[in-house]
């Protein structure tokens, strides 16, 4: 056991007490983030670039700020068929509040085939790539050991559609603000180009070029995960708003032939433990 | 799938082997009977059915033996409160406190008790040693030596054996009480097993035997899958939380402690 994180002594030390190395705030005095002041050196940040500097403790320039801005805005679809927008929309037409069905929607972001479980993968696996070429190792083996281990390659391919309307225009401004140069960005492509020529057919999604962009901003993979955590949420409002203002539950109601069940035919119970004891 | 811009007759289905509906004449939207893997829920069951028995049925898929029936609602005793000092109802009565939804306080205690520090994760991960080690020591004794690599995800790391406490001194007194009523109860090998052979495995993973522990192998004796095991623990450790919370309300925040801060050096505004 490691007596330096484990153990009832290391628990009793911490004891009443928060100890903090990102903030916290004096009552009626002044709220300290990340080591400056919020109402003083901080007061004019925008509250993304205060965002980012939260999750990374470093600063970005406005020309980095607005495309991370974009990152977010291009992924921002107000359509409550997509699963997590869903939750958002269900939460409005059945009632509850805004808060718990954003919360959920957010919640459900993080979902294994989009949203966060893609993008903490997908910089992890340009990340590793770039790791893997500069120890002179093999992009194809990477890649190869990475569709093995996991059946897919986060960033390639997409569960919808093959074409990606995000990506042209995000592009366009990451050229455009003169960051569309980075390592990471170029190895994306270069692993594209390997699997379209392959078999694999894989074509880069709008989640590996992002994360491309974000790993030449310096994002680490965690801080890049919870960067994206609002990704989708500007699209979430306005489905819940939408659902909550029609009749209550005319949000996907399901009537019973909707219900297509493939289980086992009627049977009668046989109380198991109650009648029998 | 309907992509497509405009009105969509929609022929899509939600399929399902649990449920089975019939609608009412005079109403598609409203359920005449409803069939769980083919049982007739308020026809048959209710009055006659235990809520154990409802839920094994609806992971397992088939009605329990009333061994398994006994060890799940005797393990739902176990897990139903973690107390006020679990993380997880410790979120749901910053809930309560300040008079957050019902809801928002049970999201809050699922939240904080899904990880790898005694919430569902840790269980799910306990649970996938046993279908990898079973009841052989030899096979936990390397495990425990080389523990098998985690793909990168969404979840931090594993930072200590799953399902073992890495602040106990010992197995907590209401651990060991758990084991060995559960073990006496269950049909499966794996709880008899660890109740046999806990000072070894504690003394391969360094440290005591926790609730997580006890409650993977009695998923595992029930013959839950390892993700019906992680749901089933979220939700079996609800109730508490919902007590504490609504207590909290009515005791109010300023009876909930808010705690002292000190500044590491980087934390306070220079």
């Amino acid at each position: 056991m490691n007596r330096a994180t484990r153990g009832p002594q290391v628990l009793s030390e911490h004891v009443g007490s928060l100890k903090s190395r990102v903030g916290g705030f004096v009552p009626g005095s002044h709220v300290a983030f990340r080591g400056c002041d919020l109402h003083g050196e901080l007061k004019d940040m925008e509250w993304l670039a205060l965002y980012v500097f939260g999750i990374t403790g470093r600063r970005f320039s406005a020309a980095q700020v607005r495309l991370v801005n974009a990152i977010w805005s291009y992924t921002s679809y107000p359509d409550a068929r997509l699963w997590n927008n869903r939750v958002a929309a269900l939460a409005g037409s059945a009632r509850s509040t805004g808060n718990l069905g954003m919360s959920a929607a957010l919640a459900v972001s993080e979902a294994s085939i989009y949203g966060r479980g893609i993008d903490i993968r997908a910089i992890e696996f340009l990340l590793g790539a770039r790791r893997c070429e500069e120890a002179g190792g093999s992009l194809e083996d990477y890649a190869r050991t990475e569709l093995a281990a996991r059946r897919s390659i986060a960033g390639y391919g997409r569960p919808l559609t093959s074409v990606d309307e995000r990506i042209a225009p995000i592009l366009a401004l990451a050229r455009e603000l003169g960051l569309a140069d980075g390592d990471h960005l170029r190895l994306a492509y270069r692993i594209e180009e390997m699997l379209l020529s392959g078999r694999w057919r894989l074509k880069l999604n709008y989640a590996g070029v992002v994360a491309a962009l974000c790993a030449d901003l310096g994002f680490s993979r965690r801080e890049y995960y919870l960067f994206s955590f609002p990704a989708f949420l500007a699209g979430m409002a306005p489905c819940y708003l939408d659902a909550v203002e029609r009749p209550e539950g005319t949000l996907f109601p399901v009537p019973c032939r909707m219900v297509r069940y493939e289980g086992v035919a009627p049977r009668t119970w046989h109380p198991a433990s109650r009648d029998a004891a | 799938m309907g992509l497509v811009q405009g009105a969509i007759v929609s022929e899509e289905v939600i399929r399902t082997r649990i449920w089975h509906e019939e609608p009412e004449p005079d109403n598609p939207f409203a359920a005449k009977t409803a069939y769980c893997h083919g049982y007739d829920v308020y026809g048959d069951m209710l009055g006659r059915a235990r809520w154990s028995e409802m839920v094994y049925l609806l992971f397992r898929g088939e009605a329990p033996a009333p061994a398994e029936a006994d060890l799940l609602e005797t393990l739902a005793v176990a897990l139903a409160n973690p107390g006020p000092r679990d993380p997880s109802v410790h979120a749901a009565m910053c809930g309560g406190t300040c008079g957050s939804p019902a809801a928002s306080s049970l999201m809050a205690a699922l939240a904080v008790g899904a990880g790898n520090l005694s919430g569902g994760r840790e269980v799910l991960a306990a649970m996938e040693g046993w279908e990898a080690c079973g009841t052989d020591l030899e096979a936990w004794r390397g495990r425990f030596a080389n523990p098998p690599q985690t793909a990168i995800s969404v979840w931090p790391a594993s930072e200590h054996p799953p399902g073992f406490d890495p602040h106990g001194m010992a197995a907590a007194t209401p651990v060991l009480q758990a084991l060995e009523r559960l073990a006496t109860l269950s049909p499966g090998p794996r709880l008899a097993w660890l109740a046999r052979h806990r000072p070894q495995l504690e003394a391969l993973a360094g440290c005591p035997l926790a609730f997580s522990g006890v409650a993977a192998a009695a998923f595992a004796d029930l013959g839950m899958a390892t993700e019906a095991g992680e749901m089933l623990y979220l939700l079996l450790r609800l109730p508490g939380a919902a007590a504490h919370a609504l207590e909290q309300r009515g005791y109010g925040h300023k009876k909930f402690p808010f705690f002292s801060i000190e500044f590491d050096m980087a934390g306070e505004a220079s």
